[in-house]
């Protein structure tokens, strides 16, 4: 090798600017979605109740407060381990109104059906959706229908939206956070985005895992009746667990702390993890929500979580630390502790 | 989890930090050659715990990292032709050539996807006759005997619309070039345990004989890394340079034999150019022989990779252990993984990435 100072010269690629196009990346939850919603969306529909912030946006109706929000699901596989695209389209809405505390309603249905598209398949769909929304005392008052080409639709799309009531007096959102209050999570995390996983095909690796698909809006009911003051409520979809509190901490201009080890995740999903070269923290979910609560009640919302079937598993995860830039931190076993950040794309398969 | 907690209690991590404490009398820059090392450190803060004296320097031992740009660029020109099926790893699908990248190429309508394994571009190229599938194969040693067996299992099958484009390199050059380099400053190696499960640690005895640097073998998790810097700091401390083996639970002195056989087979060693170390001898592989028929350059007549262009990126320097990511001017400003600048920042496994992930408080 030649020793001149040539043979080490770095040599890089000048920046390859913003993409002006959407890239998958841009729906994946982390830093580019973040740019989307800020640099685009927002600017475009800019009004005072966006600027909630939150799951669903709480609107005052003639002295009633309705909650509402929307929601589109796209997924493949359409049937998973554990739920299926009809099962997420209903929890995923019933959950963004049980954020805000508010006790659903009244849901639509919009289908995007794929020409050829088997009718089994829909009823079946369909069933489960409905099966989500009925359990939550809610119903499907309204949809639509439409039918793309073949080869335009990946098979089904849905998007539903939901009208809830909120009843309590609370203030359920991010500027309701307050530096001391606990940080809870309700269950182990990371097991939608394994199970989605290990159906795909290409991937080919067996788990037992099954999604966490479910409606929370009942578990939350639980928690107001028995008066906990709930500050803040976020489910954990794409993104997962550290994009949720990454979120909420940048909107409340809050400092927050994590214990690493205190995040509880299952030995399946840990290890799919550790194969994949994905942190858990970053894999989705679509039945487990982050709490914020005042810290005197952080055992009492503990006690109740756990005596609930979807909050088996809640554990307290860390501290709202102070009021700053909304910076979050990760300490771990060694006493180390190290940024929490938004990922910069989607999270992909190392390597090596 | 066996085999992954054991090595990341929390006590054995302080009682190795607390020996290393011990036997460190003078300082010593050591560096680990693999990302995944790199990863591991920062992310679980390793070198905080270690004394001020010893120095860790991140090296070039990321694939994504050292592809140079030009080959990216003749990834990027075949993923763009029509009836091509452009596959590679996910990392790979995020660097940026000069004028894009490949995720870019997707979303303007190329067929470009990702797959686990060059054997899945294969099954592609089976169920696809009249498509050109095209696996962009980068990797150490640890990923180069999967595409030495699409290409066998091609052979085989008679599947004549599958190729690959090349971009496999090999570990032990590029530590001969670091220690050649005329300011090198590394005085020990933590050997990428994944590189040697596969080729053994016996190509790296005679780099410790010729330079009397102490190269250990070691694991990725925080206790393995660990082990790793004792076992070279001692043999510091001792004067010795020797080969050792801290990983042993996967790695043996002469690696995967059949892994080996199949490597020598469809490959041979060729000077290769490293992004950010310029032309390395013997530091790459390519098809040997017959096997070239199968090479993606050859097949859509692209002709020698471009050189690649100086830019504002220091990245060379960070992979050759020159500077700390941070210590980069344009580190998290003007290059970020949004907005990178060098595959380091963009790779998963690259220290820029990792410092940002992790570390972003260092600048």
């Amino acid at each position: 090798m030649s020793q001149s100072d040539k043979t080490f010269s770095a040599a890089c690629p000048l920046p390859i600017g913003q993409y002006p196009h959407a890239v998958m990346a841009h729906g994946g939850g982390g830093r580019l979605m973040q740019q989307l919603l800020e640099l685009l969306v927002r600017p475009a529909l800019d009004n005072p109740w966006l600027e909630q912030r939150h799951d669903s946006a709480v609107l005052d109706c003639g002295g009633t407060r309705l909650a509402f929000t929307t929601d589109a699901y796209v997924v493949k596989p359409l049937q998973f381990p554990g739920g299926d695209i009809g099962k997420l389209a209903a929890c995923g809405t019933l959950n963004d109104l049980a954020m805000s505390g508010a006790k659903p309603l009244f849901l639509s249905a919009a289908l995007v059906i794929e020409e050829g598209f088997p009718f089994d398949t829909l009823r079946t769909v369909l069933d489960s959706l409905n099966a989500a929304v009925k359990a939550a005392g809610a119903a499907v008052v309204t949809g639509d229908t439409k039918v793309v080409e073949n080869g335009k639709g990946d098979g089904l799309y849905i998007t539903t939206s939901g009208i809830g009531l909120v009843e309590h007096g609370l203030s359920i959102g991010p500027a309701a956070i307050r530096p001391g209050d606990a940080v809870l999570v309700s269950g182990d995390i990371g097991r939608h985005g394994v199970a989605i996983l290990s159906a795909r095909e290409s991937l080919g690796f067996a788990t037992t895992v099954e999604s966490d698909c479910a409606d929370l809006s009942g578990l939350v009911g639980e928690l107001i009746a028995a008066g906990i003051e709930i500050r803040c409520l976020r489910d954990l979809t794409r993104g997962g667990l550290a994009s949720a509190v990454l979120e909420l901490a940048r909107d409340a201009k809050l400092d927050m702390e994590l214990i690493e080890g205190a995040v509880p995740v299952c030995e399946e999903v840990r290890a799919a993890c550790e194969i994949l070269g994905y942190d858990p923290l970053y894999v989705a979910n679509e039945g487990r929500m982050v709490l914020f609560v005042p810290q005197e009640q952080a055992e009492a919302t503990l006690g109740l979580l756990r005596g609930h079937p979807l909050g088996r598993d809640a554990a307290r995860i860390g501290s709202v630390i102070q009021a700053g830039a909304g910076r979050v931190s990760l300490r771990n076993a060694y006493g180390g502790q190290r940024i929490l950040d938004l990922l910069s794309g989607e999270q992909l398969p190392r390597i090596c | 989890m066996k085999y992954v907690s054991e090595y990341r209690d929390a006590a054995t991590v302080q009682t190795l930090a607390q020996r290393i404490a011990a036997a460190v009398t003078r300082p010593w820059v050591l560096m680990e050659v693999c990302g995944g090392q790199t990863h591991a450190i920062v992310k679980h803060g390793l070198d905080r715990l270690l004394p001020a004296s010893l120095e860790l320097i991140h090296g070039p031992g990321c694939p994504v990292c050292v592809t140079p740009q030009g080959v990216i660029d003749q990834a990027l020109e075949i993923a763009a032709e029509k009836d091509v099926i452009f596959c590679s790893f996910g990392d790979m699908l995020r660097v940026p050539g000069s004028r894009t990248d490949l995720l870019a190429v997707k979303a303007q309508g190329g067929d470009v996807r990702m797959v686990y394994s060059p054997l899945d571009a294969l099954e592609l190229a089976r169920i696809h006759p009249h498509q050109q599938v095209v696996f962009f194969s980068v990797g150490f040693e640890t990923t180069a005997p999967t595409t030495a067996m699409a290409v066998r299992q091609a052979e085989a099958e008679g599947i004549d619309n599958f190729s690959l484009l090349v971009s496999h390199v090999r570990v032990p050059p590029a530590l001969e070039a670091l220690l050649a380099a005329p300011d090198n400053r590394v005085q020990g190696f933590l050997a990428a345990g994944h590189v040697c499960a596969v080729m053994g640690y016996w190509e790296y005895e005679p780099i410790t004989a010729a330079h009397n640097v102490p190269i250990v073998v070691t694991g990725f998790e925080p206790v393995d890394v660990l082990r790793g810097v004792l076992g070279c700091v001692e043999q510091l401390e001792q004067g010795r340079g020797e080969v050792e083996n801290c990983y042993g639970r996967a790695v043996k002195r002469d690696g995967n034999a059949v892994a080996q056989q199949l490597l020598g087979q469809i490959f041979e060693p060729v000077d290769m150019a490293w992004r950010g170390m310029g032309v390395i001898p013997a530091g790459g592989m390519a098809l040997r022989g017959d096997y070239r028929r199968f090479d993606a350059a050859e097949r859509f007549r692209l002709g020698a990779a471009p050189a690649d262009e100086a830019g504002q990126c220091r990245s060379g320097d960070v992979l050759t252990g020159r500077i700390k990511p941070h210590q980069c001017p344009a580190f998290g400003k003007d290059c970020t993984p949004e907005h990178p600048l060098g595959a380091t920042m963009v790779s998963s496994e690259g220290a820029c990435a990792a410092y940002f992930r992790y570390r972003r408080d260092a600048a």
